[in-house]
């Protein structure tokens, strides 16, 4: 009971975030301009394109015989392309993104969380179907849903490191994930390359704090994992700053390899940095130069 | 205690605490800081790693450095370090602490004070009774519990003589069986009793001496050696060069004490004596009342002046003379016997007159103009002195014939009388000898002294009065007349050799010596001044301050050159008749000489350092050491800046607002009447005891309380007052609280107090002490009391009177308790003829004045003081009548407030009636 009650209580503190969390995300999302988003050709979609003289193959029932009785040729009323794309959202919610190194920049997580609505908001109104992975929130393009999502977006995980959920993925659909990828690399590889398989196309967009891209730290430390299931002790801290830089890139090389033998491709974002920059790269790499 | 180098440690064992500090070394080098825990993210790129090398980040060498520092001072700490180590000293016996007590003493009088008050403190440790005795004022010693002699050790006072041989003698005698040790106070002088008192002292039991190492110095008597002043300056020791400055002091013209010059005085090696000599314009010199040695203070080195370092100033007046030969001049005689010693001016008197001469000597002069005469007169009422010789003119003249003129002493016959001369018969009549009355008392008349000539006296009931030397026949030769202040000197002969051979005499210089008309040039002989008492008019006490000399016995002449000084005869200045003599500590001639004690005697000097104990001190610096250690560590590990700097920056900006309130504080003066001005407020002095200054505060503020609460008096908040630099002017009551560690207040700030006294302030002394059983033991507080208030213009006081008008100014009272319930409250003094008897009861009507000052010890502003709340903050000394005395005391504050304001209102004969009335005793 108890335990429920402090869960329940937890989550409505957590909801209770999201209309603040929305509204940053809207006003983010203002900041990009929506473009065309037609296909500008014919296809399946609401408004009119072109009429075009029929032809034989043409199914009688879409002669439009308002215009074709205007003249002796019967014609065909063709409504452009509108073929709504499917967003899947996957952000990171694991312990480890809910930490900054001082309290004047945002957590990973809120950085994260921000971006991720702010993208759903844009789709939605750029008349995409939004959707996250396994929150039984499949893709969908109503306005209730950015606040399906927000609400998905307020749950913290318990665990450390949360690996990527691939288990209800739309086929051709466009992900983007969003996490420091600091988890182990197999489960990412392993997400990536079914959402592949899936012929979904997307984004692994990291989010670290700078601190954990200089590590400035000396002396006799024992690092914790936010989680708390991880520690490491060493004695000059000093002493490991080359070392986890080596693997930090190391790291961030094998995700630009994943990425690129997959066809995906990769963002970085620092928390110190302004989101305005992350959102538009967000923005034009899931919709940008694909008209 | 062990002592090592100079240190004394209480436990020297713990030292050996510091071999270990190496192994501390080693063990704080081994041990790695404590580590930092982070949250971090990222620590899963860290799985894995090691660290190269396995020895962690080395504690930097100098934090060691300050740790293994930190445990080294409190390994020393702990064993109790001590500065200036004594050896324990045993008492097995009673002590006796013997005083030498004289003037010699008087300079290391506080520190011997301070080292014998520990001294018995710790004799009292080992519970053995302690006697004190001054030799220069011995009785037999009294055995008493240390704590009864530490309460009075602070009333011995160094007296301003030596001890004598009798006195050691009578001491010695009333020494009994007991065995004792003694501790010696030694004035460090050499006496020649010193070994005889020893031996004796020495078969009671040990003998420890404390002597000043520092040495004395003194100054003999001052002399007039051809127009300057010499003093002699003597020393104790005679090793090195040593300057010493010697200051001349005396009144300005304002009467206030000034120093009139300075010299310095330069002893060159082996020198026990040296001189200064002051040249001084006469008109200084002649105010010079003492000499002083500007760092020393004791009796010794301050020599008194008297007339023999006055040089008059005379004016001779001349008139028209026919030229002739100068031995037949009336002045000749007199200038030859005046100039040695005196200033001598000649001219027109009106000219001379306003420079205030001490003598205006007319010589067979009879005409004065009247204005001439009512100046003379004036100056004569005024503490002149005339003195005027017979001659030629006078004999002649009708002056004095029918009625005595006022500047005569007596009425003249005419015409004078001719003795011993080819036409006249008779022989030459001589001087009859001198009366025990006169002046001349004891001065030896030359054989060959006669007079031939002479004006005569009328004869008169008042004559034989004003006659001071006579003939042989009994004819007056000398008379003189007392007007106010002044006198009228008339020597019936000539002041030239015509009529007398007199002036040729030395009885002559001698005379007018006695007559305080010159200085003598010798001091005076012990016979001379045999068998006059003399008076003392101001004495010197061991310290060398000058009191006045109130119900001190008179002396003899004879003892007063030459007698030793005691209880009976202090130094000072005496005075008989006219002449004043002052009696300095050291003669002309006296040496300084330093006593030698016996080898085996342990001789200690009050100077030796106090002992330190250093642990407290070598603690707070390990702590001090240790924290600094915390702020390294935490810097070494990037603690350190948890706080944001703002926040630093707000803390430093608190501290410095904290430290900086107390000068804003301190406002100006407008300010303060701004706020005195605008409301009635009582306020109270500022003493250097922050804790009496928020009890005065709490008091007078309950006292406002109480006041508005009951009458129509309503009071502001009450203010603290600093005298420094604050205005009294706006308070109608001063509370001022003594405490023994007071500062004296400033020059200017008496003044300001004077004139707030004058200008019907009222200052309410509390010395808080009344709960102290009145002895003849002087509390600190009021010791301190007079201190402060001895440059303060209060008039004579009395107890105050249970028909004073406080008694009865709102509340009807008859006690005044505070906390303490003394009855000893003074007032102002109530000139008696005031008093009315009126119905049986005396009421006084005082001039309308309020009484400058109250003074008591009941700490009224203890039980008056009220904390925020209302409540009393102190407790009363009785318990259960608590109630109603705190009720009473606020009753007293409130008839002071009342008595403050209103002044002598109720004693005002209107309400007599109804006051009889309510006192019941009208019908």
């Amino acid at each position: 009971m108890s335990v429920h009650l402090s869960l329940n209580q937890q989550a409505e503190n957590e909801v209770a975030n999201f209309p603040p969390l929305l509204l940053k995300a809207e006003r983010l999302a203002t900041t990009v301009l929506l473009g065309e988003h037609g296909r500008r050709r014919s296809g399946l979609g609401d408004d009119f394109w072109q009429y075009r003289p029929a032809q034989s193959d043409d199914s009688r029932r879409l002669i439009d015989h308002r215009r074709s009785a205007t003249s002796d040729v019967e014609y065909v009323r063709e409504r452009e392309w509108q073929i709504a794309q499917s967003i899947i959202l996957w952000v990171d919610q694991g312990a480890s993104m809910r930490w900054s190194s001082k309290s004047s920049l945002p957590r990973k997580i809120d950085e994260a969380r921000l971006l991720a609505l702010a993208i759903a908001i844009l789709a939605i109104r750029g008349g995409e179907r939004v959707g996250m992975p396994g929150n039984n929130l499949p893709p969908r393009r109503e306005k209730h849903q950015i606040e399906r999502i927000a609400r998905a977006l307020s749950f913290d995980a318990p665990k450390d490191y949360q690996p990527p959920d691939h288990n209800i993925m739309t086929s051709h659909a466009r992900a983007l994930f969003i996490s420091d990828f600091f988890g182990d690399l197999s489960e990412i590889r392993q997400s990536i390359t079914i959402a592949t398989q899936r012929g979904v196309k997307g984004v692994l967009f990291q989010i670290l704090d700078p601190e954990e891209e200089t590590f400035p730290y000396r002396g006799r430390t024992i690092f914790d994992s936010i989680g708390g299931t991880i520690r490491h002790q060493t004695l000059k801290a000093s002493e490991l700053q080359s070392h986890y830089l080596d693997r930090l890139r190391e790291r961030k090389e094998k995700l630009t390899d994943l990425v690129t033998a997959t066809g995906w491709q990769i963002g970085m974002h620092r928390t110190s940095d302004n989101a305005n920059v992350a959102l538009l790269w967000l923005y034009h790499t899931l919709y940008g130069g694909r008209t | 205690m062990t002592i090592l180098g100079g240190l004394g440690f209480t436990a020297p064992w713990l030292l050996l605490g510091l071999g270990a500090l190496p192994i501390l070394w080693f063990v704080l080098r081994a041990i790695p800081p404590a580590p930092i825990r982070r949250k971090f993210p990222g620590v899963a790129l860290l799985l894995g790693l090691t660290d190269e090398d396995s020895v962690s980040d080395r504690t930097p060498w100098w934090l060691l450095l300050l740790r293994m520092l930190a445990v080294a001072l409190m390994i020393v700490g702990f064993s109790g370090p001590t500065l200036n180590p004594k050896e324990n000293v045993t008492y097995p016996n009673p002590l006796l602490i013997l005083f030498d007590g004289s003037w010699a003493n008087a300079d290391q009088w506080k520190a011997n004070l301070e080292f014998v008050s520990t001294e018995i403190e710790t004799a009292g440790r080992a519970s053995q009774p302690v006697a004190i005795v001054q030799l220069t004022h011995p009785e037999k010693p009294v055995f008493q519990t240390a704590d009864a002699w530490q309460i009075r050790l602070s009333n011995l006072t160094p007296m301003p003589w030596l001890p004598t041989q009798i006195q050691i003698n009578e001491f010695i005698q009333t020494l009994d069986t007991t065995q004792f040790d003694t501790l010696w106070i030694s004035d460090s002088l050499n006496h020649a009793w010193r070994n005889t008192l020893l031996a004796a002292l020495e078969t009671y039991g040990q003998v420890r001496v404390l002597q000043s190492t520092s040495p004395l110095f003194g100054l003999t008597s001052a002399k007039f050696d051809s127009g300057i002043i010499n003093v002699t300056v003597v020393r104790s020791q005679t090793v090195s060069e040593q300057e010493i400055n010697v200051l001349a002091i005396g009144t300005d013209p304002t009467g206030t004490e000034r120093i009139l010059g300075a010299k310095t005085a330069n002893f060159k090696q082996g020198d026990s004596n040296t001189q200064v000599n002051f040249d001084l314009p006469i008109e200084l010199g002649n105010r010079i009342t003492r000499f002083e040695i500007q760092t020393t203070r004791s009796a010794g080195a301050i020599t008194l002046t008297d007339d023999n370092l006055r040089r008059r100033e005379i004016v001779i007046v001349t008139v028209r003379e026919e030229e002739g030969p100068e031995l037949l001049s009336q002045n000749h005689y007199l200038e030859r016997a005046l100039s040695p010693s005196a200033e001598i001016f000649s001219g027109a008197l009106l000219d001379l007159i306003p420079a205030n001469p001490d003598v205006v000597i007319l010589a067979d002069v009879v005409t004065l103009t009247s204005n001439e005469e009512t100046a003379l007169t004036d100056w004569v009422k005024n503490g002149g002195t005339l003195l005027r010789f017979a001659g030629p003119r006078l004999a002649a003249s009708n002056l004095s014939r029918v009625e005595e003129h006022p500047l005569m002493p007596v009425r003249l016959r005419a015409g004078g009388r001719r003795i011993g001369g080819t036409m006249s018969w008779g022989e030459p009549k001589k001087l009859s000898p001198f009366d025990i009355t006169s002046p001349f008392f004891r001065l030896s008349i030359p054989d060959d002294v006669t007079v031939t000539t002479q004006v005569m006296a009328q004869p008169d009931p008042r004559l034989s009065e004003r006659v001071i030397t006579s003939l042989s026949d009994g004819t007056p030769l000398v008379t003189r007349k007392f007007i106010d202040q002044g006198q009228v000197i008339l020597f019936h002969i000539s002041a030239n050799a015509e009529w007398s051979n007199l002036p040729l005499s030395g009885l002559f210089v001698k005379m007018l010596e006695r007559l305080s008309i010159s200085r003598p040039t010798k001091p005076p002989n012990p016979e001379d001044l045999e068998s006059m008492t003399w008076s003392p008019n101001k004495i010197l006490d061991g310290f060398g301050h000058l009191n006045d000399a109130t119900n001190k016995p008179g002396v003899d002449g004879a003892k007063l050159i030459s007698g030793y000084l005691g209880p009976d005869f202090f130094p000072g200045i005496y005075q008989h008749q006219e002449r004043r003599i002052a009696r300095n500590v050291l003669k002309a001639g006296d040496q300084l000489e330093l006593t030698e004690w016996p080898s085996y005697i342990k001789v200690e000097s009050p100077l030796d350092k106090p002992e330190i104990s250093l642990g407290g001190l070598l603690l707070a610096c390990a702590i001090a050491f240790l924290f600094i250690d915390v702020v390294a560590t935490l810097a070494l590990s990037g603690r350190l800046f948890i706080f944001k700097s703002a926040n630093a920056v707000s803390i430093l900006l608190a501290l410095t607002l904290i430290l900086t309130s107390k000068s804003v504080q301190a406002s100006d003066n407008d300010e303060l009447a701004m706020l005195a001005t605008s409301e009635l407020i009582l306020a109270y002095v500022v003493t250097d005891n922050p804790e009496i200054d928020n009890q005065s505060k709490a008091g007078l503020m309950g006292l406002s309380k109480a006041l508005f609460n009951r009458t129509s008096v309503e009071p502001g908040n009450p203010i603290g007052l600093n005298l420094e630099h604050d205005d009294l002017s706006f308070f109608p009551l001063l509370y001022w609280p003594i405490t023994p560690t007071q500062p004296t207040p400033s020059a200017e700030a008496y003044l300001r107090l004077n004139a707030y006294l004058r200008s019907g302030g009222m200052i309410v002394f509390d010395t808080r002490d009344a709960d102290i059983p009145a002895t003849s033991l002087l509390t600190p507080n009021k010791k301190q009391l007079r201190n402060l208030t001895k440059l303060l213009d209060i008039p004579p006081l009395e107890p105050l009177l249970s028909d004073h008008v406080l008694t009865r100014t709102f509340y009807l009272l008859q006690d005044f308790p505070g906390r303490y319930i003394s009855r000893e409250i003074w007032v102002e003094a109530m000139p008696s003829s005031n008093a009315q008897q009126i119905d049986g009861i005396t009421f006084h009507t005082l001039n309308d004045g309020v009484s400058p000052v109250i003074i008591g010890g009941n700490d009224w502003a203890g039980a008056w003081a009220v904390d925020n709340n209302g409540r009393p903050l102190l407790p009363i000394s009785r318990g259960f009548a608590e109630p109603r005395q705190r009720e009473l005391a606020l009753r007293f504050g409130v008839n002071l407030v009342m008595y403050a304001l209103t002044g002598n209102y109720k004693s005002d004969q209107v309400h007599i009636p109804a006051l009889l009335d309510r006192l019941g005793l009208g019908q």
